[in-house]
């Protein structure tokens, strides 16, 4: 891997693993990641996400495999890569006690940004993530939403060309959010690239592209629309006078991968390998006594998530028994 | 350019959080407050007093006058007379008294004969204090002629023979500790210590103790809080981070520094004999060194409890060893080897001869290069062990 390949792919990774004694928190991950694109990281708690972007950052090092972070490899050029990224960490990294005009002229004098620069940058950050009134203001005292904005303008004051966001709207409330998505879109609109962990269904949904993690492994990848595509007619909807006794039933009967209730529904997906999901679903609700209508769904990406993590599941517990 | 910028942004940084961080402000005044109050009021080294007893079996002129010049020295108050050695032996047992003076009844004889210990001193060694002051009765020469003086004693003054032993036989028996007089010099006179001697000492246990602290702490308090993940994923380098932590601590430990010579000044009448430059230029280095272990400290300890344990692993040696305790010379050799790679060790022989001495830099100037080299190697070991990783 050379330095200056003219790469349209910020990020490149071939079986990226890390083990941490004899977990293995990051097992074989192979991505690539579209410059100028919003990619997101989907995963339960301890999947590896930030673990994976900490190796990205060159703060930790890969166990095994190979990667290549704005065309310079994360072992070797881990110093020329951090001039070029922004990393928001997953927890909150600026000074409590500094208040937060201090705190960004800090990063930005640490970041090298030239002073007449870093004052221009300072004013054109506080206005975009509306912090000039607190400008004053001890961090430590800000809201959770004020904390995350001003972490984002942080990590953005060197203008870099790669950001990495871990998990950055956790205590921030949906209008919050959906304020937050609109910023990435605009700073990815300006050619950076985004990588962006998240627990949100939603937030992932938006992303260009979204990588699904579960035990550190690569479980599904590709634009969330194409995931949600091919899980094609598993999904089917149940509607019941009894939704609790359906449920159960539901759960127990064969190639059934999860039944979530929604008021009076039941969302039901059925494994891969079952031919007609309707006709599968109606059956069972026969052969437990119940009455309902079974009728096709529309699939989300909770669906895929729950597809690749549960079929994990149950693949481990085959293996087990 | 940017390397001074960077450097310069977190010195500035630092010291801000310095002066908003309450605990650690009150530390740096409180810790010399409370310390030299302790050291300088509470325990009096000067010890005088002590109860003895004495077993006079001569009862000469020589013997009386032996016993008065004991009583003179107002290290002890003889305030009974045992009817030998063994109720001597049972006082201190019973802790009814802390030292026994044992007069044979051939005292005069053996004077005469120009013997070595003609008398004995019996001291209750679980006590150091007493232990220490009873060399000074031990180390009593008692008036002679030319004839019975001894070979070391004519040295230094041919008018005094020392009259004072250990009863070893009695080792044996109690758990009494016998402080054998010859085994200290015949012309060896204690300092007495006192706040005056002790305050250059403290000088440098503060230093070592708060310096060691600060920039450990500022490290791992960075690492506990999650701070040090976002610096080290920025382009600063190692060595403009440890630098800049350092800076703004110098200049706290200046101001600890005046702190405790104006307060052992006002306390205790402190003198500064020589240049106040020179104990400067001396302080900086020392306290430049101290810092330097901080970092050290802070790249093994992953939270400020793990850096208070280390301080205080370091601080320990540090006390002991470096002279401000017990006297450097009297210690075993490879106990002397180890002080000497002790900062405290070097600064305590240059803050005693510039303040109390009146020495300047070129007399004592060859304690300065320790502190230079322990600064180069620490601060080297300490850029090679950090890393800007998390792992
Ligand atoms: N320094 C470490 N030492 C040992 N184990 C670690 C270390 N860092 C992470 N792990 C383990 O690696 C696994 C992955 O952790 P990681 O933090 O990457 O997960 P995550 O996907 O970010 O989870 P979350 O959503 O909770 O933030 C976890 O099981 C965690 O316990
Ligand atoms: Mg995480």
């Amino acid at each position: 891997m050379t330095d200056s390949l003219p790469s349209a792919l910020a990020i490149e990774a071939h079986g990226l693993t890390r083990r941490f004694g004899s977990l293995t928190a990051v097992d074989r991950l192979d991505l690539a990641v579209s410059t100028g694109t919003i990619h997101g990281f989907l995963g339960p708690n301890g999947s590896g996400k930030t673990t994976t972007l900490r190796m990205f950052c060159g703060l930790l090092r890969p166990s095994a495999g190979t990667a290549s972070v704005l065309g310079m490899d994360i072992a070797h050029k881990a110093e020329a890569i951090r001039r070029r990224i922004g990393y928001m960490t997953q927890r909150f990294s600026l000074y409590e006690d500094l208040t937060v005009l201090e705190n960004l002229q800090f990063v930005g004098e640490v970041q090298g940004v030239p002073a007449r620069k870093r004052r221009e940058k300072i004013d054109e950050l506080l206005a975009t993530y509306r912090l000039k009134d607190r400008c004053g203001q001890r961090v430590g005292t800000l809201s959770g939403g004020e904390k995350q904005r001003l972490a984002l303008a942080a990590a953005l004051i060197h203008e870099p060309d790669l950001l990495f966001l871990d998990e950055p709207t956790s205590a921030v409330d949906p209008q919050n959010r959906r304020d937050f998505w609109e910023n990435l879109f605009d700073i990815c609109d300006r050619g950076t690239t985004i990588l962006v962990s998240t627990h949100y269904m939603d937030e992932a949904e938006r992303c260009h592209s979204l990588s699904i993690l579960d035990y550190g492994q690569l479980v599904g990848s590709g634009p969330p629309r194409e995931q949600i595509a091919r899980l094609g007619n598993r999904v089917v909807e149940v509607e019941t006078d009894t939704p609790r006794e359906a449920q159960t039933a539901l759960h127990r009967a064969a190639g059934v991968l999860s039944v979530a209730q929604l008021g009076t529904q039941l969302h039901v997906l059925v494994a891969e390998d079952a031919a007609a999901p309707v006709e599968l679903v109606t059956r069972a609700m026969r052969d437990a006594n119940l009455i309902g209508r079974v009728h096709p769904a529309r699939p989300g990406l909770e669906d895929v998530f729950v597809a690749v993590t549960v079929a994990r599941c149950k693949a481990q517990h085959k293996e087990a028994a | 350019m940017n390397s001074l910028r960077r450097f310069f942004a977190i010195v500035r940084k630092e010291f801000r959080q310095l002066v908003r961080d309450r605990l650690t402000f009150g530390m740096i005044v409180g810790i010399p407050i409370i310390q030299l109050t302790i050291f300088g009021y509470a325990i009096n080294t000067d010890v005088r007093h002590l109860r003895a007893a004495v077993s006079d079996d001569s009862r000469t002129d020589l013997s009386r006058e032996l016993i008065a010049m004991v009583r003179e020295t107002q290290v002890v108050d003889i305030i009974g007379h045992a009817s030998g050695p063994r109720q001597l032996e049972q006082w201190i047992k019973e802790g009814r008294i802390s030292v026994g003076i044992v007069i044979p009844y051939d005292y005069a004889r053996r004077l005469e004969r120009g013997e070595d210990r003609p008398a004995q001193l019996l001291v209750d060694g679980s006590d150091p204090i007493v232990g220490q002051a009873a060399v000074q009765v031990a180390g009593l020469r008692i008036p002679g002629t030319k004839a019975l003086a001894t070979s070391r004693a004519t040295d230094t003054d041919e008018r005094f023979h020392a009259a004072a032993v250990a009863a070893t036989a009695a080792t044996q028996q109690f758990p009494i500790n016998p402080v054998t007089a010859f085994e200290i010099r015949l012309d060896y006179n204690p300092e007495r210590i006192s706040a005056v001697s002790i305050v250059p000492g403290l000088l440098g246990v503060i230093l070592t103790m708060t310096m060691v602290l600060m920039t450990a702490v500022a490290i791992v308090r960075e690492r506990e809080r999650g701070t040090l993940e976002m610096l080290i994923t920025t382009p600063v380098k190692t060595v403009e981070l440890m630098v800049g932590k350092i800076v703004p601590y110098i200049g706290v430990g200046l101001v600890q520094m005046s702190l405790i010579l104006f307060l052992g000044h006002l306390m205790f009448g402190v003198p500064v004999r020589g240049s106040l430059l020179h104990l400067y230029l001396a302080g900086l280095a020392f306290i430049t060194a101290n810092l330097t272990m901080g970092l050290l400290n802070s790249t093994f300890a992953q939270n400020q409890f793990q850096a208070m344990q280390m301080t205080f692993f370091f601080f320990l040696p540090s006390i002991l060893l470096s002279g401000f305790m017990f006297p450097f010379d009297g210690m075993p050799v490879p106990a002397q080897w180890i002080g000497e790679l002790l900062p405290l060790t070097h600064f305590n022989r240059m803050s005693r001869g510039i303040l109390l001495r009146g020495a300047t830099l070129s007399e004592i100037g060859r304690d300065l290069w320790p502190l230079a080299a322990f600064f180069c190697v620490m601060m080297t070991v300490v850029l090679l062990r950090f890393r800007k990783r998390l792992d």
